[in-house]
């Protein structure tokens, strides 16, 4: 198995080709309506993909937002490219050990599904021939690339797709390795390296879709791409699943090969068997004019559905995608309120010998004849084992069919932008202020003390330069360290240590104001109601005349037991010294009073 | 390098690696020690090579049979395009990067195979320029080509470069007396190589509107920002206001003639000319005349040096119409000596009125002449139209009057 990364990571700066700021928002101030038409290519034919979409005649809206322009727009051209963000993408090769191309070319890659505006997306190839050292081996990283982000698909209705503009045009650093990963743990360990070096740059979004990863495997047949598998921790999972799915698809077509198995064109209208079915679906369908639509296929019994092989979830996969929720296959009926005499109908009208299987579809007559091209076309597909094409990474570890994989990208030369010339001596520049690796940041944190795990988990959560600042100034390094890694980011972590440093509370506090904090109260409220620096006093003034005859009875000795009950109040709230002293210094007070 | 030429496969050697790649020839303004490769991924990148070996010669291109064939249909009109250059009738040769004019009636079908749907389609291509490359010679030869055209089409739909669009179309507008087919101009604020273009809907609705009965020329371009709909200019009121958007041109200080939305529905707002029974052409221009923004601090001097050797100019004034009353007596003694001084506004929106300030009726009495709305551009090209085609006092007195919807009485809030 051979297993490839392409990370897309977006940037913090304002965005590539305008000075709009880089963010979502929901303040949609305007919408225009646009058409994408596929253009001439290079040999002067127009590209049959292209035109496909096209001849779906969508239309396009585009909700403005405060934060997009007439670039976004497409109403005016490109600005230059954004300094700050070509030199984060230097900066990231850098770190990834690449070269960084004499001059930078910005291409346009042709994409006319509407997520740009133009009909195309802007990147620029920056670095190539990088790579990576993990606990497994070398990972090269042939190319790195600075391209703007596409618009946010709203919703689509019908023929008209909903776009927004918040997103168009936020710079992105893509970053693909080669097929050099050999199991789901590398892949993961490389995309978290990744992840870390990027963070580094302290120059990245953060959030829910700011960063998305890619998996590309194969097996030796055709290449599947995993797309959007942004959950780190499930890779393995997802990788370990997608091998054995190869792995199942090449034994069923060994089987498929042996049998000589066959796709039979025909489209046999099934519904008289089903008029009097048990079957809910299907009598349902039935009842709305739908039919009853099925094929055979010879030689595929048993590797639609038993312990080891699952082609009928392949097949249900490419029907989906249209908006047909299932098929039944001959593998798993009778069931469903299919009876068996309804499937021995089935296969006297299909010709169906021992070998033989079927899939049928109740669905309107028109889509369920497209649904079964589409299992013909997939079925036949089975017989050569592993198709190429992209999935949907899914919760419970699984993938689920998207489309076919693309073909080769398009790319004409953007003449809006001049080349953009980078000489020795600006890499030089920015290779002298490089940031400090994660692994070096997590020993300099170690050194402070506190423990590894911590060290790392602050390191990757981008708190490094927070942690280090705030035990500077007030120390408690193991204590800042397990409030960041237990809270979360946006919380303001300076002031609860500046207080906890004048002692408006005790430690033990720490971890509850950073909980309440989290869950979104005020940091300045919750301090006043842990703050002592009042409250001491009333509270020991209050013990204090309340046991006033203890006091004259046992002077000095009332102490200890006032010291309980003071505690009894204060406990996490002010440090016990703190309380000691105040109570010590009441008490000889008192004594002194009641002296006099 | 020998032997090594624009297109083949080569290979760099570089200190950062080998690459591999097709050889692309150097834009203009790239610097001297690069060379230019795309990258088998499709990338280009500039590198500095230490040696650049040849791997394979490039093919021969063999140049593609384009799908479209020009039938002839008996119930369809005839539409004549013709070509003169501007983004509209472009397309990028991507392994060059230059743009070419789209040469032949195949070409525009090519791009625009729908427009064969709407009628029988002719073509040439009479220049291939930027438009800002126009002058007044090249409006004349323009126009004898529309002469031409119009004996054997029932439209005329001329591409154009966006830039000076309008002058041309107000230069048509007063050089055809009568017209026995609609002229429409049509450019396209982005080139035709992208997916987004907005020259497939302009050219397509250009098409549809050249086969009505519309005896003037008319501008037809975006409407607004969305691909929905066109809008149809007089071409004497028509101006470019925006340098980049789609809906860049405007009718000024009037409403368009009408629109018309993709599925080729007219609605007109206005009335219009119809087409005549035949076509009258006065194709004289007297280039010497000027447009002259007056702006405050302007030199006395420059003012006068620029209008020593012309028969009139058209002065962009302030506000109402208005230049400094330092020059009302250099004004006076200039129409003395036989020029013809007309006045608008470099405000552009609203008319000229010389009788409100006093610096105004000064000038007034000084002779200069009160254009009252029409656009300084469509001035300009009138009175140089004029001075070719009448005597100084036909001229003089036609500048002020409406001859081609030019000037209108009425100007509205809404």
């Amino acid at each position: 198995m051979k297993c490839g990364l392409e990370i897309h990571q977006q940037l913090n700066t304002k965005k590539l080709f305008c000075n709009c700021d880089s963010k979502l928002s929901d303040n949609v101030i305007g919408e225009v309506t646009r058409i994408l038409r596929p253009t001439q290519s290079e040999m002067g034919e127009i590209d049959k993909a292209a035109l496909q979409e096209s001849i779906k005649n969508r239309k396009f809206k585009y909700e403005i937002t405060d934060n997009s322009c007439l670039v976004e727009l497409d109403e005016e051209p490109p600005h230059e490219l954004n300094k700050e963000a070509l030199e984060i993408a230097i900066k990231v090769a850098l770190m990834l050990n690449a070269n960084i191309v004499d001059e930078i070319h910005v291409m346009r890659k042709i994409v006319i599904d509407g997520s740009n505006t133009s009909g195309f997306q802007r990147t620029a190839l920056i670095g190539v021939n990088g790579y990576i050292d993990t606990s497994f081996g070398r990972v090269n990283i042939p190319t790195i690339c600075l391209e703007e982000e596409a618009a946010r698909k709203i919703k689509e209705e019908g023929e008209l797709v909903v776009y927004r503009l918040d997103r168009l045009g936020i710079p992105l650093i893509e970053i693909s390795t080669a097929p050099d990963m050999k199991n789901g743990e590398e892949v993961k360990e490389v995309a978290e390296k990744i992840g870390m070096i990027l963070r580094a740059t302290k120059k990245v979004r953060r959030g829910a879709g700011t960063i998305r990863q890619d998996i590309n495997i194969s097996t030796g047949q055709g290449r599947v791409e995993i797309k959007g598998a942004s959950k780190l921790n499930m890779i393995p999972k997802w990788v370990a699943e997608e091998e054995n799915r190869q792995e199942m698809l090449k034994n069923v077509a060994e089987i498929l090969k042996r049998r000589y198995a066959k796709v039979d064109d025909k489209i046999y209208d099934l519904t008289d068997v089903f008029m009097n079915t048990n079957s809910k679906i299907i009598a349902k369908e039935i009842k709305r004019g739908g039919r009853v639509l099925g094929i055979a296929l010879r030689g595929f019994k048993g590797v639609l559905k038993n312990k080891e092989f699952r082609l009928g979830r392949e097949l249900a996969g490419v029907v989906k995608v249209i908006g047909i929720k299932g098929l039944f296959h001959g593998d798993e009926l009778p069931g469903y309120g299919v009876s068996e005499e309804e499937v021995e109908k089935i296969n006297k009208i299909l010709k169906l010998e021992d070998k033989d299987s079927f899939v049928i579809i109740a669905a309107p007559e028109n889509k369920g004849k497209m649904a079964l091209e589409r299992v013909k076309e997939r079925a036949k597909m089975a017989m050569n084992g592993v198709p190429g094409e992209t999935r949907a990474p899914k919760d419970d570890g699984t993938t689920q069919y998207l489309r076919p994989l693309p073909g080769a990208d398009r790319m004409y030369p953007e003449t809006d932008i001049p080349p953009i010339r980078i000489t020795e001596e600006y890499i030089e520049k920015i290779r002298q202020n490089l940031p400090k690796m994660p692994e070096e940041r997590v020993n300099e944190l170690l050194n402070m003390g506190i423990s590894k795990q911590d060290a790392y988990t602050i390191v990757r959560e981008d708190m490094d330069d927070v942690f280090e600042r705030i035990v500077k100034k007030y120390g408690y390094p193991t204590i800042v360290a397990r409030a960041i890694t237990n809270g979360c980011e946006e919380i303001d972590y300076d002031t609860i240590f500046k207080a906890l440093h004048d002692g408006k509370f005790a430690k033990e506090a720490v971890d509850d104001i950073v909980l309440r904090a989290c869950n979104g109260e005020k940091i300045e409220k919750i301090i006043s109601e842990y703050d002592t620096s009042i409250n001491l006093n009333e509270i020991i003034e209050k013990i204090v005349n309340e046991k006033e005859t203890l006091i004259i009875e046992r002077g000095t000795a009332a102490f200890k037991p006032l010291m309980g009950l003071a505690m009894k109040e204060l406990r996490g709230k002010v440090d016990g010294k703190l309380v000691s002293e105040k109570l010590r210094e009441k008490i000889n007070e008192k004594i002194k009073e009641k002296s006099q | 390098m020998d032997n090594i030429e624009e297109g083949d496969y080569v290979e760099v050697i570089t200190d950062k690696g080998t690459f591999k790649g097709v050889l692309l020839p150097k834009p203009k303004f790239s610097k001297d020690e690069i060379v230019i490769i795309k990258l088998e991924n499709g990338y280009n990148v500039g590198l500095i090579p230490k040696e650049v070996k040849l791997i394979k010669k490039k093919e021969r291109k063999i140049k593609t049979e384009k799908a479209v064939k020009l039938e002839y249909s008996k119930d369809l009109p005839t539409i004549s395009i013709i070509g003169t250059g501007g983004t509209i009738a472009s397309y990028i040769d991507y392994s060059t990067g230059a743009v070419h004019p789209a040469l032949t009636a195949e070409d525009f079908l090519f791009t625009m195979p729908e427009i064969s749907d709407e009628a029988n389609i002719q073509s040439e291509v009479l220049f291939n320029t930027l438009s800002e490359n126009m002058k007044p010679e090249m409006w004349i030869k323009l126009a004898r080509a529309v002469k031409k055209a119009a004996e054997k089409s029932d439209g005329i739909v001329i591409p154009h470069g966006t830039d000076t669009m309008s002058y041309t179309a107000s230069a048509l507008s007063f050089m055809f007396e009568k017209l026995s087919v609609p002229v429409v101009l049509v450019g396209s604020q982005r080139s035709s190589d992208r997916p987004s273009s907005d020259a497939y809907i302009n050219l397509h609705a250009s098409v549809r509107v050249a086969k009505k009965d519309i005896g003037e020329v008319v501008v037809v371009m975006h409407a607004g920002s969305s691909d929905d709909k066109c809008y149809i200019h007089r071409g004497t009121r028509v101006r470019k206001m925006h340098t980049s958007r789609r809906d860049a041109f405007q009718s000024v200080n009037s409403k368009p003639l009408g629109e018309i939305d993709l599925n080729g529905g007219i609605r007109f707002f206005k009335e219009y000319k119809k087409t005549d029974e035949n076509t009258e052409l006065h194709d004289k221009m007297d280039e010497r005349v000027a447009l002259l923004y007056y702006y405050p601090g302007m030199p006395i001097e420059i003012f006068e040096g620029i209008l020593e050797k012309m028969h009139g100019a058209i002065i962009m004034g302030t506000g109402l119409g208005h230049v400094s009353s330092e020059f009302v007596n250099s004004i006076k003694s200039m129409v003395k000596d036989g020029k013809i001084i007309g006045m608008t506004s470099q405000c552009i929106y609203g008319s000229v009125n010389m009788n409100v300030y006093s610096t105004g009726r000064e000038l007034k009495y000084a002779g200069v002449i009160e254009l009252g709305d029409m656009l300084p551009e469509v001035a300009y090209v009138k009175l140089m139209w004029l001075l070719g085609n009448y005597n100084f006092e036909d001229a003089k007195n036609m500048l002020k009057k409406n001859i081609r919807g030019e000037m209108e009485d009425r100007r509205f809030l809404l």
